[in-house]
């Protein structure tokens, strides 16, 4: 069977990076804009080959800036769209992802991690951008972070990134890193008719009645979102606005306006977060991993068991909103969480927020450029 | 100027045991632009083929003080260096000349760079900006750049069924878009033409203020030819008119090669892999207008020199 791009749904085998361009077309996504950057290059390479082939554009811009702009634009008319980057061109992004926050444009941002800062190591994976994603752009904002560990994980949670990035109007960042992005791995591609797929909601009022950042429809926290040129004549801006779109500086109204914006993450929380659990029913070392760490965990907890250490893994794929909850509840079940990262430690402050004192946070740090081995791992749940 | 045997026992600024392939004109042009220097020269590189292959620690092959600082910002550092320069000669902290040279490929200069190049033409530094134009993104593996001309196969405008043609945008002058901010010496050359170019080089260098050199500089990976042929695909560019070989001293508009035999743009594309595709039988109207759009070209530029 071949679906729309031409692409059969048997098992194959790809690159992290192809399989984000894959599962991006899966998504609905027919825009992308983009610029060269190792490691993240091939996203782009399929994507100028894929969308012409379903009705998409795809668009090489002159730099990093004018990619996430573009992409912007793109999405005001109603069409799903991406784009890839690595560390020194998410930098240069930052600024317009505060813009797609405040104005509630959904996209989505890939940036496949290399060490850094600067030119750092461009051709080795690295977990450095983890605060970087969640903080990179000035002000109070909204942003979901999501983090693949394999191949197969890339497409599907890419997927997830648009549905997320379109029910709640919403910038995505998601986290590769090189070796995700690099390695090649088996998949199978799922049927379209498996995957869920969500779109933004339109507005059904007459277009003489909309007004484009009311939310007080629904559950008070997304808009409806009218495409560009369909007649809901709209203005759009980066300042702070009311329920118009037009600008303000009324006390009250940036008030609500930035405390609605946050109130994605907290509303979101519960449907954004991806937690797998491995051997955890009876765990009391737990190792918290994300992305290319989290199968250096699957391993480790494997040998630990085999030499009777009741080791458990929880790999998550949402990084933010933190799932500071979930882990929370597990902190009162075990003695100690074991939180390795290709940073220097990193995610592990959001881990020992959530736990809040109630049992010991090991924070195991690896920033040469090399992946975190099993058995580092193995001998930080052998010390605990 | 020197005679060839002359220049070959200068000393080489830009030194052998670099990476860049067998076959890259950049390294080329860019020891003929050195070997034509006749002071002390700071240059700064962007990011790029030329940059990577040269410098990879703990080796460079730069004979002369070299600044890489990022992709962007060749023209914007090279302008902080010639600015401290002035300063401390000012003061007479340094008495000797020194000139400054900034290098990019075409992606760090028609696209990215191109706000910190004009900045830098605009404010008038007493630099050289040398961009060599291989059209297109070679450090990350052949993408398309503004520089890339139409008709070209890169793996960000591949030839397929849905777009048969390559890339479908026109190629941007940026010899014009330089020679616009009225700085008083731009030009265009080809290492293949070495006279021309190191005469060029030395122009924009003895002029006061900014000079800008635009030199063409086959990729035989990513136009796809026999390393062995660089300097004969340059020539075809030239005799082709592809790539005139002009200048725009003052304002006024020189051609430096009339090809007496203008030769169609085809002997030049059916050379390359990269505009293998344009030879199906369905691109053959593409090939007219790739012929006419450089007929037009040639004959603005003949025009123009005409009226100067």
């Amino acid at each position: 069977m071949q679906n729309k791009a031409g692409i059969g749904t048997r098992t194959k085998l790809m690159q992290g990076n192809e399989a984000c361009a894959l599962g991006a077309i899966a998504a609905g996504v027919r825009f992308f804009a983009g610029y060269p950057i190792t490691p993240s290059t091939e996203i782009a390479e399929d994507l100028s080959a894929l969308l012409p082939r379903v009705g998409g554009k795809f668009i090489q811009m002159e730099d990093e800036i004018a990619s996430i702009s573009a992409v912007i634009g793109a999405s005001l008319t109603g069409t799903k769209s991406l784009t890839a980057t690595s560390g020194p061109g998410f930098s240069l992004k930052q600024e317009s992802i505060g813009f797609a926050a405040i104005a509630e444009i959904p996209c989505v941002i890939v940036n496949v991690m290399r060490v850094g800062p600067s030119t750092g190591v461009p051709t080795a994976p690295s977990q450095a951008d983890v605060m970087q994603a969640r903080w990179g752009t000035h002000g109070d904002h909204p942003v979901v972070v999501l983090c693949p560990s394999s191949v197969a994980e890339t497409y599907t949670l890419i997927i997830e990134a648009f549905n997320i990035s379109e029910k709640w109007r919403i910038p995505v960042v998601f986290l590769m890193d090189e070796g995700i992005g690099h390695m090649r791995e088996k998949i199978e591609i799922p049927n379209s008719d498996e995957l869920k797929i969500i779109d933004r909601v339109r507005p059904v009022c007459n277009p003489n009645d909309y007004l484009p950042f009311d939310a007080d429809k629904g559950d008070g926290t997304v808009p409806p979102m009218a495409d560009f040129g369909t007649g809901y004549r709209y203005h759009l801006t980066g300042l702070t606005h009311d329920k118009t779109g037009f600008p303000t500086t009324q006390r009250p109204e940036v008030d609500a306006l930035i405390r609605r914006l946050n109130s994605k993450m907290d509303k979101a929380k519960q449907e954004v977060t991806f937690i797998d659990e491995v051997l955890m029913d009876d765990a009391d070392i737990v190792v918290f991993a994300y992305g290319i760490s989290a199968r250096a965990g699957a391993r480790a907890v494997r040998e630990a068991r085999e030499s009777g250490i009741s080791a458990g893994l929880l790999k998550t794929k949402t990084l933010w909103p933190f799932p500071d909850e979930y882990v929370e509840e597990i902190a009162s079940q075990v003695k100690a969480i074991i939180v390795p990262e290709m940073n220097m430690g990193q995610l592990v402050l959001e881990v020992e927020r959530a736990v809040k004192g109630r049992t010991k946070v090991i924070s195991l740090t690896r920033v040469d450029a090399e992946p975190i081995s099993p058995d580092e791992i193995l001998s930080a749940l052998k010390g605990v | 100027m020197a005679t060839l045997k002359e220049l070959s026992m200068k000393d080489e600024l830009l030194c052998g045991g670099h990476r860049a392939c067998a076959g890259c004109a950049a390294p080329i042009a860019i020891r003929q632009a050195l070997a034509a220097v006749d002071t002390d020269v700071v240059v700064g590189c962007a990011t790029g083929c030329l940059e990577v292959t040269t410098t990879i620690y703990p080796y460079t092959a730069w004979n002369v003080p070299f600044i890489h600082s990022a992709f962007e910002n060749s023209a914007a550092t090279i302008s902080g260096v010639e600015t401290a320069y002035r300063a401390l000669k000012k003061r007479g902290k340094i008495k000797r000349d020194i000139q400054f040279i900034a290098i990019g490929g075409d992606g760090g200069t028609y696209d990215i760079g191109l706000q910190s190049l004009s900045g830098a033409m605009e404010r008038g530094h007493d630099m050289v900006y040398i961009c060599y134009d291989n059209q297109a993104y070679m450090n990350t593996g052949i993408q398309r750049s503004s520089a890339t001309p139409k008709g070209a196969s890169t793996t960000t405008s591949p030839t397929g069924s849905a777009i048969p043609a390559g890339k479908v945008q026109i190629r941007k002058d940026l010899t014009e878009i330089m020679a616009a901010h009225h700085i008083p010496y731009a030009a265009q050359g080809a290492p293949s033409h070495w006279k021309d170019f190191m005469r060029k080089v030395k122009k924009a260098l003895a002029v006061e203020g900014p000079a800008f050199i635009n030199v063409l500089s086959p990729c035989r990976l990513g136009w796809r030819f026999d390393p062995a042929e660089t300097i004969d695909i340059m020539r075809l560019a030239v005799s082709t008119c592809f790539w005139p070989l002009y200048e725009i001293e003052n304002g006024v508009v020189k051609v430096n090669q009339k090809p007496r035999d203008k030769r169609p743009v085809r002997e030049w594309l059916e050379k390359q892999g990269r505009f293998r595709h344009l030879f199906a039988p369905e691109n053959e109207g593409l090939l007219e207008e790739i012929q006419k759009d450089i007929d037009d070209n040639w004959n603005r530029l003949l025009a123009r020199e005409a009226m100067a």
